[in-house]
């Protein structure tokens, strides 16, 4: 068995919890939170023991990898406690708020040789990963544009008072939402060369963003546009949606339904001319346990099975979540230049 | 509970095939009259039973069927309580302790109290009480045969192991509203196993039941095995895998899993809801007789 801690417990962090806990290769050992209130309820009903110190879960509970899902600005400091003590990690997003933060701990995991995993759960969908397969495969030729979008019901109204209303924590549309399309940008189609004409956008905030719009350019000619919005109440919940165009189709994706348009057929690939459809109910995985969606799940098994097989080639590793953090600081040194 | 259980997803847009479908429905249900066209159809087609989530718009809906009592003499409500993204979608925001403070109950003589010192006391047996109480606040006055928690709720406890908080909204449920609980479910084995486990016995449990496995979670044929040996009340959601399978493929799957007692199923238009209604009642005595 694998002996697992976990710090943090807001929304992600219990949602891991309660998938951590079921996983049938994993003793989750101690759960770490600065709330009395939360830790009284898991300590009470779910019989983990509660840590209200970090340092001392990891020091005493003999660990062998640690799940942090705090807010972002201490994601940095744990992460570095933890990989000095060579314990392996799976980390939320966004990875770290500063880039030379993120480059250290990308070198020590590699040195300590430790799996490192950033939950963009969104490379775990069915849909998404079809969408990467097709492009990688030139099915619809040479992409020339693309078009990422998120949009749901988070802020709606002119308040807020937890770390998420201060971008100084990482709170806000760009670190929260906007970066989940980044991460899924860089494992469709690499990583972006430049970013032009960003706005950050307040719309009920004052302090952090509620919608981050910007064009994403490669070197290579490929362009994108970027397109996040926390505050569209026309949305029940978080949505993504990615259109990739190419020179031969154009593929038009979110988390249920893939839509491959082709100029001509490709047999190969079973696909006609014309449009074709492909449902996350013929491309979804099966996983032990559900909650929420299979792709929860199906990233923390990876990040298991990652440590049993000691497999080092992680799909959402700390270096590829670095590149996304990457994006994400180029996205806010554009927008603020023009104020 | 009746065999054939009319749900509400379609109302609320929710697809899981289709953003794009689930807009569509969005705009067709816009006013709650259009929602209740379909429950008239519904209604009249001899389909008695509406299981429902505790969104807002349910409340307008109670308020139809208060208002036509006589009409909906034997129309029969399932609450799913919560609508989990007004919850998630808070805690984002608000956090967990705002959210509660959000959604704890204010405008009942008394709860304000009730609610502040259950949070104070960290009673959390009681603060689930409350909620609860708040969600069923709308159905007010209707007939209620079983209260269900929902997926998302049900499933995190699950996984969490806290089983005395299946326990506290069965006794609940049955105390203060003379009603059997319901569980829905992704994980419909482990739950079962879980709910044998802390004494609540023949559970009434839904979850996906259909041919292809679609979110039937440790697979399909542990879920056949389970449904044939085990004592509890299925109700099989999901049956047409959103959409995926032929409603005739479908229901055939279904029907053949004998000790399935109900099916739940959700539609726009009197032609697939009573294509579907008579596609169970003919395979269901297709599946007894046999």
């Amino acid at each position: 068995m694998i002996k697992a801690g976990l710090v943090g417990l807001g929304k992600m962090g219990i949602s891991h919890c309660s998938i951590v806990n079921t996983h049938p290769e994993v003793d989750l050992v101690a759960v770490c939170d600065t709330s009395k209130f939360v830790l009284s309820c898991i300590g009470k009903y779910a019989g983990i023991k509660c840590f209200k110190n970090y340092k001392k879960m990891i020091d005493t509970c003999n660990l062998n990898c640690v799940i942090v899902a705090t807010p972002t600005k201490f994601h940095a400091d744990m992460v570095r406690y933890a990989l000095k003590r060579n314990l392996h990690i799976f980390v939320e997003k966004p990875f770290c708020l500063h880039i030379d933060d993120g480059q250290e701990m990308v070198a020590i995991a590699e040195r300590n040789n430790l799996v490192n995993q950033v939950g963009y759960h969104n490379r775990f969908i069915g849909t998404f990963q079809k969408v990467r397969d097709l492009v990688r495969d030139n099915t619809i030729g040479e992409v020339y544009h693309f078009l990422g979008e998120a949009y749901g019901p988070v802020v709606l109204k002119e308040k807020g008072g937890t770390w998420r209303s201060d971008m100084a924590e990482g709170g806000g549309c760009l670190y929260d939402y906007a970066s989940h399309v980044i991460n899924l940008v860089q494992f469709i189609l690499g990583n972006p060369d430049s970013v032009s004409g960003s706005v950050l956008k307040k719309i009920y905030s004052k302090g952090v963003d509620d919608a981050v719009y910007a064009t994403l350019l490669y070197n290579n000619g490929l362009s994108g546009q970027l397109s996040v919005n926390w505050s569209d109440e026309t949305y029940r919940k978080m949505s993504t949606q990615v259109t990739i165009l190419g020179k031969r189709g154009k593929i038009i994706a979110d988390a249920q339904e893939c839509k491959i348009y082709l100029r001509d057929e490709q047999a190969g690939a079973k696909l006609e001319k014309g449009w074709n459809l492909r449902y996350v109910t013929d491309l979804s995985q099966d996983v032990w346990f559900y909650l929420r969606g299979e792709e929860y799940s199906a990233q923390i098994d990876h990040f298991i099975q990652c440590i049993k097989t000691n497999n080092r080639d992680n799909i959402n590793s700390f270096a590829g979540a670095l590149q996304t953090d990457n994006i994400v600081n180029l996205l806010k040194n554009d927008a603020m230049a023009r104020v | 509970m009746d065999r054939v259980i009319f749900g509400d997803n379609q109302f609320f847009a929710v697809n899981h095939m289709s953003d794009e479908k689930s807009r569509a429905q969005a705009m067709r249900f816009k006013d709650t009259r259009a929602v209740m066209d379909v429950l008239d159809i519904v209604y009249d087609l001899g389909i008695h039973t509406f299981m429902c989530t505790t969104h807002d718009r349910i409340a307008e809906v109670c308020d139809f069927i208060r208002a036509d009592k006589q009409r909906y003499k034997d129309f029969k409500i399932y609450p799913c309580m919560p609508y989990a993204h007004k919850y998630a979608n808070a805690v984002t925001e608000l956090g967990i302790i705002g959210t509660l403070k959000r959604f704890m109950p204010g405008s009942i003589l008394g709860t304000v109290a009730r609610g502040g010192m259950a949070v104070a006391k960290q009673d959390f047996i009681s603060m689930m009480k409350l909620l609860v109480d708040a969600e069923m606040t709308m159905f007010k006055g209707l007939d209620i045969e079983v209260i269900f928690l929902q997926n998302v709720v049900t499933d995190l406890l699950l996984g969490l192991g806290m089983k005395d908080f299946f326990v506290a909204f069965t006794e609940h449920v049955k105390e203060k509203y003379g009603a059997e609980a319901g569980f829905i479910t992704m994980n419909m084995p482990l739950l079962l196993d879980k709910l044998e486990e802390c004494g609540i016995e023949n559970p009434i449990i839904s979850s996906s039941i259909n041919k292809i496995g679609f979110r039937m979670s440790g697979g399909k044929h542990l879920y056949e095995t389970v449904i044939q040996e085990r004592n509890f009340r299925p109700i099989a959601m999901q049956v047409l895998a959103a959409g995926s399978i032929s409603p005739h493929e479908a229901i055939e799957y279904v029907c053949a899993q004998k000790r399935i007692q109900s099916i739940l199923f959700g539609a726009s238009t009197r032609a697939h809801i009573k294509q579907t209604k008579e596609l169970i009642e003919s395979m269901s005595w297709k599946e007894n007789r046999s």
